[in-house]
């Protein structure tokens, strides 16, 4: 599990606290006015952002001390999850080796996984020879290679349709399934909230507060929420 | 996490850098104490500032009217041409006069015209002979600065004065007026620095108490007087002109000048009488800058069974300082792009810059006052050749390299970060590859500037050593111009090839 104790962020005057538990293998929404803080709350964890005050742990160690690239995470960003000079098949490869010294099997297993996202026999393009939807699905397949507990999406669907979006967050939870991962992901959109994530914490007024289930918290939304959501 | 420390290397680099520039500046300072200057000396800095100040004003204000006309019309071959401006720079300085020479010179095509049609004949020698080498050699520079200021002009704003039918002069004052105020200090300031520290030009087309130098004079006073103090006291003086023209072209100028984009939005011209006019100060400019370059070629190869022996051995000694003292310098650029870019001290910037402060001359001069004591200074002359070169042409490639390091590490470190790529691997499979266009980009200007350098090297050199550009010189300091004109097309040749090859390795290993 993930617990945020007493973590306070600053980004120059600006902050944001966070004192809460996210259980294993949770769905999690980030929701809240741009601005808020819900990507500086993820950079957090996913270790882009040191705390100014207290500690972020995972399943009890505490992750200080630990390079955004050893921490037991995976993330999405807005852009750029692609390396755009190198083939789609190095891009995942990375996800198992940073050096991409990988043998036949790893190589197999790269073939496996752009065959289990749709995207069999576009190992050898470039990032620029796919349309949005297939690189949201190369970033994912990644995810999937590297199996890291805690998938953190920070919007990376964005810039997609409708209809792509749902069929990427299909893709999602499938992911956090066969990796049996805790799914932390930002939104702005409350419909998303209620349709993939059990859980959601609201980021407003300088505030990550607690993950509460979404269901309740859309029936009696707080002040800062009915600001954001427009309703009376 | 704590932001990854800023590696040793780039404060060695930068230690290196400091120590080479300012190191040597003390030891001109300290020997040249108490600045015994003669009034040769106040009049070789006199006529230093004045050439200077006029190459700088002349180059800028024929630049304008070429840049004006190269934004706004449309015509075949205007992208050659574009690209052959830029060859001037990569010229050998020598190489440039010999040209300028074929065409102005005593028995140039100019001079040759002037008596047939009954004019008196034109001198090349004196200011007017340098302000007219540092114009050539300057002039694509300026063009290509201003050229930048007028792309980046808004199209829409063009279009609503052509909407307005506003006539010239206001379009002038309200549009062009204003952009050329913001770009041209910066062009003016950095020819003058470039003209300040001229040596190669002097040594050819000056001379004599009239038209002298500083670095001309410092070559003089330890080369033929043997006075080491005097020699300070001019390196002295001339770190001190250098410095504060550097600094204040480095306050002014934004931009290279390489980067000119080509076609950024395709510009109303106006018509009429300045659509002659432009096509006239296009053909004037093209002429100016491409018959030497034609000269240096039609004489080369009329000259090149002419060649001495000792051509070949210069050569390869060229090549043999220029390619590690490219190798030296990109290396180290990049070491200092990528920790700036990283946000590290701003120490490490201005350590990349700094060679920019000082002159060939004091560098060396520096340098002999410090291995003089201990060896035979024509025993050092390579390795010192190969030191100066490395640390005059760091600062070009930086700001090349800089620009690309940061937008590397905006968009993608993130994602490095996160994937844990770092050290070697990071090098190779995210670095080299989306900086190795500005890497062989750089590297071609550093070997291109080192193979053509004239200038540390006559003050090491013994009679025996020469790299091509000093035996070019000899040549013609021998009245042997065909000989001189073939070597020269042998220098043009391996120096643009070099060039080429980096810049086309930089090219494909990025695509």
């Amino acid at each position: 599990m993930l617990h945020l104790e007493r973590v306070t962020l600053c980004v120059g005057v600006w902050r944001l606290t966070a004192d809460w538990t996210l259980p294993a293998q949770g769905r999690v929404a980030v929701i809240g006015p741009s601005g808020g803080g819900k990507s500086t709350l993820l950079q957090a964890v996913a270790g882009f952002l040191a705390p100014a005050q207290g500690r972020i742990l995972w399943q009890g160690r505490d992750l200080a001390d630990i390079v955004p690239g050893q921490r037991p995470v995976s993330m999405l960003f807005q852009d750029q999850n692609l390396f755009p000079h190198l083939t789609i098949a190095r891009n995942l490869a990375l996800g198992l080796d940073p050096r991409l010294r990988l043998g036949a099997d790893g190589w197999s297993r790269v073939d496996a996984v752009l065959a289990r996202v749709g995207l069999a026999g576009l190992g050898d393009r470039r990032p620029s020879e796919l349309s949005g939807g297939q690189q949201g699905r190369a970033a994912l397949a990644r995810a999937l290679l590297s199996a890291r507990p805690l998938l953190l999406l920070d919007e990376p669907f964005a810039a997609l349709g409708p209809a792509l979006k749902a069929e990427m967050m299909v893709l999602v939870s499938e992911v956090v399934n066969e990796t049996a991962a805790t799914l932390m992901m930002v939104t702005h959109d409350p419909d998303d909230a209620r349709r993939y994530a059990s859980d959601t914490i609201l980021v407003a007024d300088g505030i990550a507060a607690s993950p509460v289930p979404t269901a309740a918290l859309f029936a009696d939304p707080p002040p800062s929420l009915r600001a954001y959501l427009g309703t009376p | 996490m704590a932001k990854r420390p800023v590696p040793v290397a780039a404060f060695g680099v930068a230690l290196v850098l400091v120590a080479l520039t300012l190191g040597t500046a003390v030891v001109v300072l300290v020997q040249g104490q108490g600045l015994r200057l003669a009034a040769a000396d106040a009049a070789a800095v006199r006529f230093t500032v004045l050439q200077a100040a006029l190459s700088a004003a002349v180059s800028v204000l024929l630049a304008v009217p070429v840049a004006r006309a190269l934004a706004r019309r449309r015509f075949w071959g205007r992208e050659m041409l574009v690209t052959l401006l830029g060859a001037p720079f990569l010229l050998p300085v020598i190489v440039a006069v010999l040209g300028l020479l074929a065409v102005f010179g005593r028995s140039g095509v100019v001079n040759d015209l002037f008596a047939d049609v009954g004019l008196p004949r034109i001198s090349i020698y004196g200011l007017q002979g340098v302000v007219l080498a540092h114009v050539f050699l300057n002039l694509p520079l300026a063009v290509r600065m201003i050229l930048q200021g007028w792309q980046s002009v808004p199209a829409e704003r063009l279009r609503l004065a052509a909407a307005l039918d506003l006539p010239p002069a206001i379009v002038f004052r309200h549009v062009e007026w204003p952009m050329l105020r913001h770009v041209v200090p910066g062009a003016l300031a950095t020819i003058l620095a470039i003209c300040l520290t001229s040596f190669a030009v002097a040594l050819v087309l000056g001379g004599g108490p009239a038209a002298t130098t500083v670095e001309l004079a410092i070559y003089q006073a330890l080369r033929f007087d043997y006075n080491l103090g005097h020699a300070a006291s001019l390196a002295a003086v001339q770190f001190a002109l250098c410095a504060v023209t550097a600094l204040m072209a480095w306050h002014l100028a934004s931009g290279t000048g390489f980067g000119a984009g080509l076609d950024r939005g395709y510009r109303l011209a106006p018509g009429g009488w300045r659509r002659s006019g432009d096509a006239a100060v296009i053909v004037l400019a093209a002429g100016f800058l491409l018959l030497p370059l034609g000269m240096i070629i039609w004489r080369g190869l009329a000259g090149l069974s002419e060649i001495p022996a000792a051509v070949w051995p210069a050569a390869l000694q060229s090549l043999l300082i220029a390619l590690p003292s490219a190798g030296f310098a990109t290396v180290a650029a990049l070491t200092l792009a990528l920790a700036v870019a990283r946000g590290g001290s701003r120490v490490l910037d201005l350590a990349a810059i700094l060679p920019l402060a000082t002159s060939g001359l004091v560098l060396g001069t520096g340098l002999f006052l410090l291995v003089q004591p201990w060896v035979a200074v024509t025993r050092v002359a390579f390795p010192v050749t190969l030191l100066v070169n490395m640390a005059l042409s760091l600062p070009f490639v930086y700001r090349l390299i800089l620009p690309q390091a940061q937008t590397l590490h905006r968009d993608y470190d993130r994602l490095a970060s996160a994937l844990h790529l770092s050290g070697a691997t990071r090098l190779l499979l995210v670095t080299l590859p989306r900086l190795a266009r500005p890497l062989g980009f750089g590297a071609g200007l550093a070997a291109a500037l080192s193979l053509g350098d004239l200038g540390v090297i006559t003050l090491f050199a013994g009679d025996t050593q020469a790299t091509l550009p000093l035996v070019i010189q000899r040549l013609m300091g021998a009245y042997r111009m065909e000989a001189a004109a073939g070597a020269s097309l042998v220098l043009v040749v391996l120096t643009f090839a070099v060039f080429a090859l980096c810049d086309w390795g930089g090219r494909h290993a990025a695509s």
